[in-house]
């Protein structure tokens, strides 16, 4: 670790972030034709694309369920996405990350309308600074509304952590490699379910609720984008040329 | 009907009370209210809140006209695609020819695309579909398009007005499934002018007056034609 790296700077981040700041998040719903959903996503220098296929019929058979439909993330990250190339295919990590997403996804979706189904959910990181689970999440989940499939919330996702000793929102790349803790966080915005929560590193209890307090403001702050984000398609067709 | 603009609402929507209003289609209660569950167009206009889905894949309904392409043929029934989330099942009873075991690829084979009905849905969402009902067979010739399901009742009208239009001017023959597939077949400048009449009504479903706006439409083509 390299204990030069200073991440403050009179109370300011190395972007120049305030504290409970986000970096700048542009989301585009229905960027792709042949997917049934889909959508683009930029936080910070993250480039994520999600697309959503489904429901249809689960294969092999042996994956479905008579009851209700099981919901397959894959998050993937393109080889060129990091510093130095990644291999491509799946590994360990985004393994985890595909698990939790899809079943961070499954908690909002109505599963049981379509059973022996699966939704078919594809997150490609393009581009990656830190933080690409919770991009890749709140893309997933314009990309699922987009694809009209049936959803109790439209879930988001946002991460905190610890740099300093103080208790930030949404790390950047610098921060989350030399920083002291991360915590991504999915919520349901509309009753505040949490539906995803993992960490990284070291938080006292203290620290961790009010991580977690920060974590959930930032995440009704993306919500709302998310749902400009839908409305502005559906709006501008409805208003016709 | 007033002017105004039919609103677009999106899932977790807060649309009303239960006390008021009756959740209807693309709605769930929870703790006595009523929420969006897909996205949609609102309808208050009834006892019910309705959201009608802008997008997604065709939900079966009993006794729906639909186009199907066949994708499997198996030694005593066919696999059809309708466009639903799963493959429907044609059985050789539900044909109206005499098909022996294992010569069902004689009749219908894959790819080949046919008008059926939705015979059956149960609970584990497992569809069958018939040809033995009035005008159902296999379709020859003509063109297959596709729209969104949701968007199928703007095109059929109000008892058919817009596409009894489209037949009286274009001189197609047109069958709409309720899947969002529509099969035309007439002279190429005819089934040209359908096309780009039925995308044009895809694009403007949301707006009021629609039929009126096609009609002129069609007439004004009609005469240059003449």
């Amino acid at each position: 670790m390299n204990a030069e790296v200073k991440l403050f700077e009179n109370g300011k981040r190395l972007d120049g972030r305030k504290p409970d700041e986000l970096r700048k998040i542009k989301i585009e719903a229905g960027v792709l034709h042949r997917a049934e959903g889909s959508c683009y996503l930029e936080w910070g220098s993250n480039k994520v694309i999600a697309a959503v296929y489904g429901p249809r019929e689960a294969v092999p058979r042996h994956t479905q369920n008579p009851l209700r439909a099981i919901v397959n993330a894959r998050y993937n990250m393109a080889a060129f996405s990091v510093d130095d190339r990644k291999r491509p295919g799946p590994d360990r990590r985004s393994r985890e990350i595909s698990k939790v997403i899809s079943e961070a996804l499954e908690g909002v979706i109505l599963v049981e309308k379509f059973p022996r189904a699966s939704i078919d959910v594809n997150i490609e990181v393009l581009d990656a600074e830190a933080g690409t689970r919770c991009a890749g999440l709140t893309a997933a989940a314009v990309a699922l509304a987009d694809a009209g499939i049936p959803m109790k919330d439209i879930p988001v996702a946002c991460a905190a952590g610890k740099i300093e000793n103080q208790v930030v929102l949404d790390l950047g790349k610098e921060e989350d490699n030399y920083g002291a803790a991360d915590l991504p966080v999915a919520i349901s915005p509309r009753t505040g379910d949490i539906l995803l929560l993992q960490m990284d590193g070291h938080l006292t209890l203290e620290e961790f609720d009010k991580a977690l307090d920060l974590a959930i403001k930032g995440c009704h702050v993306v919500s709302d984008l998310q749902k400009k984000a839908i409305l502005q398609k559906y709006q501008s067709v409805s208003e016709g040329k | 009907m007033a002017q105004e603009k039919r609103e677009i609402v999106i899932p977790s929507q807060l649309l009303g009370d239960i006390k008021n209003k009756k959740a209807g289609r693309g709605t769930f209660v929870e703790n006595g209210k009523i929420y969006a569950e897909v996205l949609g167009i609102l309808n208050k206009n009834s006892d019910y809140i309705n959201v009608t889905p802008l997008k997604g894949r065709y939900d079966p309904i009993e006794k729906d006209f639909v186009i199907g392409i066949v994708e499997e043929a198996m030694s005593s029934s066919w696999l059809v695609d309708i466009n639903a989330a799963y493959p429907a099942l044609l059985h050789v009873n539900e044909v109206p020819w005499d098909v022996d075991f294992g010569e069902t690829e004689r009749y219908l084979n894959y790819g080949d695309s046919i008008m059926a009905k939705v015979l059956q849905v149960d609970q584990e969402k497992k569809l069958q579909i018939t040809l033995k009902d009035r005008n159902l067979y296999k379709i020859k010739g003509g063109q297959i398009i596709d729209v969104e399901p949701s968007k199928v009742p703007r095109i059929i009208g109000k008892k058919g007005s817009m596409i009894s239009l489209l037949k009286k001017y274009t001189k197609c023959r047109i069958f709409v499934g309720q899947n969002g597939r529509i099969w035309v077949d007439g002279d190429d400048e005819g089934v040209k002018k359908v096309i780009e009449t039925i995308k044009m009504i895809e694009d403007e479903a949301l707006s009021f007056g629609l039929t009126n706006k096609i009609e002129e439409l069609l007439k004004k083509d009609a005469k240059d034609v003449h």
